[in-house]
């Protein structure tokens, strides 16, 4: 099966040029390593004139800003096109280091599966009515390997003041099909995604480390289309930091939210409420996934992809219980 | 033979500049600009004709004339500046006379341009970060001068479906900035503090008014075919945005909005609907088509609001410069005199 296809991690193969499905005509792109514009390399119209050549310098792409690229180019800010800032995100890592080390004690096995270049997708479980599964994931791999991490979100973020920005500057990008495609396939990055949605973190506690259905496949398509490996996370742990054992459809209709939760963390006042409980995290890397089909293609069959999602939700489930089967403490692990 | 032009608007900001750009290339010929009011812009040799906003007259126009490029920038996109009867008789009415008398058997048109706006993407928090020209909205439009603008390209798209042979292409252009355009944007930057919603920091993409004059030119040039986005690279949250315009931010209530908006329309800032979701949700456009034709542009969108500043700041010491006047009698009189010496 398609999940524990191959053992080794090789790079993600790559077509010299991408094509648009819908239009079938686009011009051949670079890949892009984060904040580094490529100097114009001979893209210049027949057109361009003296006075345009000496400034004419084309940026990398839609949302690069390099030295030099064009006129009064300096930016007072490091958001990219995507809303992150790094520097936000250094800041935000001091706060968290203590968490991620001390509180939740995260631990990794098989971390050399993920990749130090290239793009690919990766997609894990997802628990906790606030969950930190995502924020571990990204901090754990940021820290390491110094290569940043998007994380895909419903779009429910995107209407919520504050918490669009805070999401967005700190890594979180929309889930839309084109943007995880430009992630993947043109800037070759590491994006993160929940396929259960917000039927992972929204069910009770009595239904712990069952797996949601993952979505209608989407992430796999996503995948086939850039041309990238799927690398599937086991988490445990997540589940216990913030257990729900009710929820308030009521209240979250009004809200305009997918789920009002209440959660044991509740009995800890107004301020416990927030955080999470101690419980000890463990991440497993899963085998990459690579998807053996033509990237760009405008449709892939569906039922190819319905069997790859469902062979990685069922290798994920397999591995938690694998996880679960071995862990003596919730607290210790 | 030279290029026969006819430009719409010229009025207007965008027909006054691509005349002025068109005058400038010898292998134009003519020029006649169509507008309600007087051009606003110094004009050597553009003939001006003056007709009513739905351009009843037009087909005579284009009989008469025998143009072979339509620049049509006529397209009412800034909603505060009219009523909406008003926009619907100009972007509506005053498209489809003019594709009507385009069309006509005895037409020689060749070459049809369209300044659009991204205004037709729309803006709604299940947007993608780039629209490309192909990417659909992700809600139904929501203000009228997005419904209008996108009837108007409705119209444009049937027009090129029954004439093949013309090409017709759409100019889709992101927010512009310059040293001399007003839009809502820009009186939103020049408030003493700038609107934004509380919560919400959307990214923003802008274009130089220079540039999109030189797209206009461009895809006259090169005879383009097609839609394409006309924007900076880049995007720029708007509390950069603000910054850079040494300004600082005043957060409108998230929720209420339309409320908080009319009592500001009271005391005459006037902040359209548009513009609020703009600032709630942000735009980002793929501009990629328009450079794989070759177009370059001189500006990103954070080179284009640094421009929009800097003369922003020039102004402040030195004021705005004085307002060309059109003299009809004057203009009548250095065009068709046989006084005037012409080589």
């Amino acid at each position: 099966m398609a999940a524990h296809g191959s053992p080794g991690r090789k790079r993600p193969k790559l077509v010299a040029v991408p094509v648009d499905p819908a239009t079938g005509e686009k011009a051949p792109r670079r890949p892009r390593p984060p904040a580094a514009a490529t100097p114009a390399d001979g893209a210049a119209g027949a057109d361009a004139g003296a006075a345009e050549a000496a400034i004419g310098d084309e940026p990398a792409g839609p949302g690069v800003s390099g030295p030099g690229a064009s006129i009064g180019d300096e930016r007072l800010s490091d958001v990219d096109e995507w809303g992150r800032s790094q520097q936000l995100r250094d800041l935000l890592a001091r706060f968290f280091d203590p968490v991620y080390d001390r509180w939740l004690r995260v631990e990794w096995e098989g971390f050399e599966k993920i990749p130090t270049e290239g793009g690919a997708l990766m997609v894990a479980n997802h628990a906790g009515a606030i969950p930190v599964d995502a924020p571990s994931i990204m901090h754990g791999i940021e820290r390491e390997l110094g290569r940043p991490v998007y994380g895909l979100a419903d779009e429910v973020f995107k209407k919520m003041p504050v918490v669009n920005v805070a999401w967005s500057r700190l890594g979180g990008v929309q889930a839309h099909p084109d943007n995880a495609y430009r992630l993947l396939r043109e800037q070759q990055q590491l994006v993160m995604v929940f396929p259960e949605g917000s039927k992972g973190p929204g069910k009770l506690y009595s239904e712990r480390y069952r797996l949601r259905r993952f979505g209608r496949g989407g992430f796999v398509q996503i995948a086939m289309r850039a041309g990238v490996p799927i690398i599937p996370l086991a988490i445990i742990g997540n589940e216990e930091t913030m257990p729900i054992v009710a929820k308030v459809p009521a209240l979250a209709k009004a809200l305009g939210v997918p789920y009002a939760p209440i959660t044991a963390n509740m009995l800890f006042g107004p301020i416990g409420m927030w955080v999470p409980f101690p419980a000890k995290m463990r991440i497993r890397v899963l085998d990459p996934v690579r998807l053996d089909v033509l990237p760009d293609q405008p449709r892939y069959s569906r039922s190819r992809i319905m069997d790859t999602s469902e062979a990685i939700r069922h290798a994920i489930q397999e591995e938690l219980y694998d996880m679960l089967r071995r862990r003596r403490s919730v607290w210790t692990g | 033979m030279g290029r026969r032009v006819l430009v719409t608007g010229l009025g207007s900001f965008w027909g006054g500049r691509a005349a002025q750009a068109l005058e400038r290339d010898p292998s134009v010929d003519v020029i006649i600009g169509l507008d309600t009011t007087e051009p606003t812009v110094e004009l050597e040799r553009t003939e001006y004709v003056r007709c009513d906003e739905s351009y009843s007259i037009l087909s005579r126009i284009v009989r008469a004339t025998q143009v072979d490029t339509i620049v049509h920038t006529f397209l009412i996109v800034d909603s505060s500046a009219v009523s909406s009867a008003q926009m619907h008789e100009t972007n509506v009415i005053g498209t489809m006379n003019l594709f009507a008398a385009a069309s006509q058997p005895e037409s020689r048109v060749r070459n049809v341009v369209v300044k659009s706006s991204t205004l037709v993407y729309g803006s709604t928090h299940a947007d993608p970060t780039w629209f490309t020209e192909e990417t659909r909205r992700t809600a139904l439009p929501r203000h009228r001068v997005e419904r209008s603008l996108i009837e108007v390209e409705g119209y444009v798209r049937d027009y090129a479906a029954d004439n093949p042979d013309v090409s017709v292409s759409v100019l889709r252009f992101s927010n512009v900035l310059g040293e001399q355009i007003v839009t809502p944007t820009t009186r939103a930057l020049g408030l003493p503090v700038v609107p934004c919603v509380f919560g919400f920091d959307p990214r923003l993409q802008f274009v130089h008014e220079s540039d999109v004059v030189r797209a206009v030119m461009f895809v006259l040039d090169h005879d383009l075919d097609g839609t394409y986005n006309v924007a900076g690279d880049g995007l720029l949250p708007w509390s950069e945005v603000a910054a850079l315009c040494d300004k600082r931010l005043f957060p409108l209530p998230p929720l209420g909005q339309g409320v908080a908006a009319a009592l500001l329309d009271r005391v005459g800032v006037d902040l359209p609907p548009e513009l609020l979701d703009l600032l709630r949700y942000g735009r980002g456009v793929d501009n990629s088509r328009l450079k794989a034709e070759g177009f370059e542009y001189r500006y990103t969108s954070a080179g284009a609001v640094r421009a929009f500043a800097e003369a922003r700041r020039l102004r402040a010491t030195v004021g705005r410069p004085q307002a060309y006047r059109y003299e009809r009698d004057v203009e009548q009189f250095f065009r068709h005199s046989p006084a005037v010496v012409r080589d």
